[in-house]
């Protein structure tokens, strides 16, 4: 764990607020005046985990800021349901950039208040994981390259959902897309090679990358606020359920983000200048099929043409990461 | 129409747009039934005493203790804590130490000397209550705080009833039982002992009482025949705990053969063994699967030395030697006698079998029924006779203390209504709040290092009367371990995880309060799905 949780005291700091807690120590989002970033009457599926996660970031990001920040944003599932022209969500000073070169953007917002000697705004960058890890890697990497001083997040759903579904380079193996249907041998999307931003952003060597869940509140705003203490280039990775794209119920968003943690299939961690400094431990470790089966991307893999074979390659990956990242406390599996 | 080059709205936010209409379910804040709670058999709110507790604000926890219940600091001494048995945190780890904490707070009470007024409204009329055991108190101390006057009469030379003549010191030490019964005295209650009553209706008019409430106990304790010399010394349990609090001890000698399974059976060989007993042994006709005593009394006592023979009955008794039949149990579970004898010398034997009622006060008086040797009452309490209740052993119920209690405040509430001339309808229960309406992921793991520490304190808590208890860090600690089953603990969850900042915040730690704005909720369900303790639930839109 890379920050003090709160034990006892019923819920500790598992959930937002809790009572019993003096009021600094509970989140940012448990404050009847947080900033609200992003507010309500957006056009966000039902349940987005890329809503809350922006929101939980964002608003972490303007305490950090003492709301002195701008953000620009890519195209993106973001951009489309939070600002239906003429409406829009934004509290907060916000660009709109093309698809693949919101980094760049922010590099630009950054030079024009270096300039300025407006050192006390800072920069947020933002995209989804089409706009991050596919179309805006090459501006994402001369902004490490170049050390700018920007905080670039990815709220990664794993396919490009504004589209309607297609595959990305973050989009995992087996899962279902309009692009990778499941049909054949090696239903869904095939198993590449992979493409780990997060790790590619540690080869720059910048201060800070960390990647969090939209399942882990407390994580988010900790890691949001060191990246904050940082001055450079830092990457903060986030990993937003999708109930659309990844056919799951729009009340299991958390909980779908929360067993992909505890699977071993999403590991959580933070690094400073390449090196990794902390990893979140699993709780309660599960079986990657309890992940899995929540969502509608994976349902080939089970019921009647099932694919133990695939599931058990899924469950192996899971594992890598497990030993790769030294995930576990030495607790027993099977508990959710 | 100033408006730059291809702009031709005005910007404007997205809070014009109305989300809400595309909600098919919404999530309404509810309170489900917490299952301690609903075990309670005196009706303890104890989720929210516990609640109150956590904050920590012992007084308000005590005082809401006190709304059900005027013996907190017995309780948490002789309660067989069924919300304990109850308890959904046994299936994360172990379940919450109520009774423990309840104990704190009774002590806590009897510290800071905290007492509970009479209704300064009276209302003029007299209650009589017959019997001043637990539900004869608890029935004077409801009445009292409705504003009735009440007078107790009890036969005995102290108050308390088989909370003082039946269960032993050293699980119910005298002052704390002194002083909750002091508490309940001090609010107005008249309490004239060594005064038998033997005319009920008589007494009635007398005294000018407009209703009276009958909790006179279960005192008699039965016997079996046992063809026996002159020499054996043969008593009757309840009598023998009864002489514990007379000027002298009873004898019994060296060796001493308790006959029967019950929690009065385990009660009787512990407190012979403290006499001076070398041997105290049980002897009881089934297996110990079968007794009724509960498992921990069994256990205790077998820790302090008492020895237990099954399947054993007594078939004569005769000059320091019983004879023990063996049984064996048949395809039914009755013991069933196998013809196989074997001899047990005994100084004394204690029969614990069970207590009857001495109902002759009720003879002649119309409407009464009695059937197994109890009073027949209503759901109301009542019995067949208009103004005159019951409750208690002498009632058909389980004989705990708890019970008693129990039957006290709801005959209460009953007498209360049938004087004012109307009738006491308790509200709906709520729904309880099963293990599956929780989301367990947010409570705290209890750690290893704190574990051992509090199993030890709560062993002592039930064992050692001098020694036991929790300490206030350890209370709170314990308190802290309640899960909030189906009622808000104002954890902010709602508040924290809703897409569409739908959840408003009313008053900031506070149990429920907060407010689902409709105008933006889409209905996803999280805030339901991620609450720890299952105070949302979803309805259905109506269309």
């Amino acid at each position: 764990m890379p920050f003090q949780p709160i034990k006892f005291y019923q819920a500790g700091s598992f959930v937002a607020g809790n009572r019993l807690l003096d009021p600094e120590q509970r989140s940012v989002q448990s404050d009847a005046d947080r900033s609200n970033t992003l507010t309500s009457g957006h056009r966000a599926c039902q349940g987005c985990g890329e809503a809350l996660g922006a929101r939980y970031a964002l608003d972490a990001a303007m305490r950090a800021t003492k709301n002195r920040l701008i953000a620009a944003n890519a195209t993106g599932c973001l951009e489309v349901f939070f600002t239906p022209y003429p409406e829009s969500s934004w509290q907060l000073p916000w660009m709109h950039s093309l698809f693949g070169n919101a980094p760049a953007v922010a590099t630009g917002i950054a030079a024009a208040l270096r300039v300025k000697g407006r050192h006390d705004i800072r920069v947020v960058g933002q995209a989804g994981d089409g706009g991050t890890v596919d179309i805006g890697l090459g501006c994402l990497s001369g902004m490490f390259e170049r050390n700018d001083d920007v905080l670039f997040t990815c709220y990664d759903n794993e396919a490009y959902m504004n589209t309607g579904v297609q595959r990305s380079g973050a989009t995992p193996p087996a899962a279902r897309t309009a692009t990778t249907e499941a049909v054949g041998p090696e239903p869904g999307n095939r198993f590449g090679q992979g493409k780990n931003v997060p790790m590619i952003a540690m080869a720059h060597e910048i201060p800070y990358v960390a990647t969090a869940t939209v399942a882990d509140l407390r994580d988010i705003e900790y890691k949001v606020e060191r990246a904050m203490s940082f001055h450079g280039a830092r990457y903060l990775h986030i990993l937003v359920t999708c109930p659309l794209g990844w056919g799951c119920d729009s009340a299991d968003t958390i909980r779908v983000a929360r067993l992909a943690t505890q699977s071993g299939l999403f590991p959580v961690f933070e690094a400073e200048q390449g090196e990794i400094t902390a990893v979140t431990k699993i709780r309660q470790r599960v079986p990657v099929e309890e992940y899995l089966r929540l969502q509608k991307r994976y349902a080939h893999l089970f019921g009647r043409s099932a694919r133990p074979d695939i599931v058990a390659r899924l469950q192996a990956q899971a594992d890598r990461n497990i030993a790769r990242f030294d995930l576990l406390e030495n607790q027993p599996v099977g508990v959710s | 129409m100033d408006k730059p080059f291809a702009i031709t709205l005005n910007v404007g936010s997205s809070l014009a747009n109305k989300t809400g209409s595309w909600r098919t379910e919404r999530a309404v804040y509810v309170h489900r039934l917490p299952p301690c709670a609903g075990a309670c058999p005196a009706g303890e709110n104890v989720q929210q005493w516990l609640y109150q507790a956590e904050g920590p604000d012992y007084e308000a926890a005590w005082r809401q203790i006190m709304e059900d219940n005027p013996f907190p600091a017995v309780m948490g001494r002789v309660c067989y804590h069924p919300c304990e048995t109850a308890c959904n945190r046994a299936e994360l780890d172990q379940t919450v130490g109520i009774n423990s904490v309840e104990r704190f707070l009774g002590d806590e009470a009897i510290e800071q000397g905290w007492t509970v007024e009479a209704s300064s409204a009276s209302t003029g009329q007299r209650v009589l209550v017959v019997g001043a055991g637990p539900s004869g108190l608890s029935a004077a101390y409801q009445l009292t705080r409705t504003g009735h006057s009440v007078t107790i009469v009890d036969s005995g030379s102290a108050a308390g009833g088989m909370m003082r003549f039946g269960i032993p010191k050293y699980r119910l030490p005298r002052d704390v039982l002194d002083a909750e019964v002091q508490r309940i005295l001090d609010m107005g209650v008249v309490l004239e002992l060594n005064h038998k009553v033997t005319d009920l209706l008589a007494t009635m008019q007398d005294g000018g009482f407009d209703a009276v409430f009958l909790a006179i106990g279960a005192h008699i304790g039965k016997r079996a025949y046992i063809p026996a010399g002159d020499s054996t010394h043969i008593l009757d349990a309840v009598s023998m705990l009864r002489g514990m609090e007379g000027k002298q001890p009873p004898m019994l000698g060296r060796r001493v053969i308790v006959y029967g399974g019950g929690n009065t059976a385990m009660d009787a060989a512990r407190t012979a063994k403290r006499l001076g007993a070398t041997d105290a042994v049980v002897v009881y006709r089934r297996t110990r699967d079968r007794m009724p005593a509960h498992d921990f009394e069994v256990e205790e006592a077998l820790d302090e030395g008492v020895t237990m023979k099954w399947l054993s009955t007594i078939t004569q008794a005769e000059g320091g030697r019983l004879q023990l039949e063996k049984m064996e149990l048949d395809a039914t579970g009755f013991p069933q006698p196998t013809g196989e004898f074997e001899e047990l010398e005994a100084d004394s034997l204690v029969l614990a079998l069970g207590q009857e009622a001495d109902l002759s006060l009720l003879e002649g008086i119309p409407g009464i029924e009695i059937e197994d040797h109890v009073v027949t009452v209503g759901p109301n309490m009542m019995t067949g006779h208009a103004g005159i209740f019951a409750g208690g052993d002498m009632v058909p119920a389980e004989r705990t203390v708890t019970v008693g209690i129990g039957h006290g405040r709801k005959a209460a509430l009953h007498i209360d209504a049938w004087l004012r001339g109307a009738q006491y309808t308790p509200l709906p229960k709520h729904e309880l709040a099963t293990f599956d309406k929780l989301n367990p992921w947010y409570y705290s793991d209890a750690p290893p290092t704190v574990r051992p520490q509090l199993d030890a304190a709560r062993r002592r808590s039930t064992f050692d009367e001098v020694i036991g208890g929790l300490d206030e860090s350890n209370a709170l600690f314990e308190a802290r371990r309640c899960l909030s089953c189906g009622n808000c603990f104002a954890c902010d969850n709602c508040y924290g995880v809703c897409p569409d900042n739908a959840v408003v915040k009313l008053e900031p730690g506070v149990a429920y309060g907060y407010a689902i704005d409709l105008d933006y909720c889409k209905g996803c369900g999280m805030c339901v799905a991620e609450c720890p303790c299952g105070a949302l639930e979803m309805v259905p839109e109506t269309i």
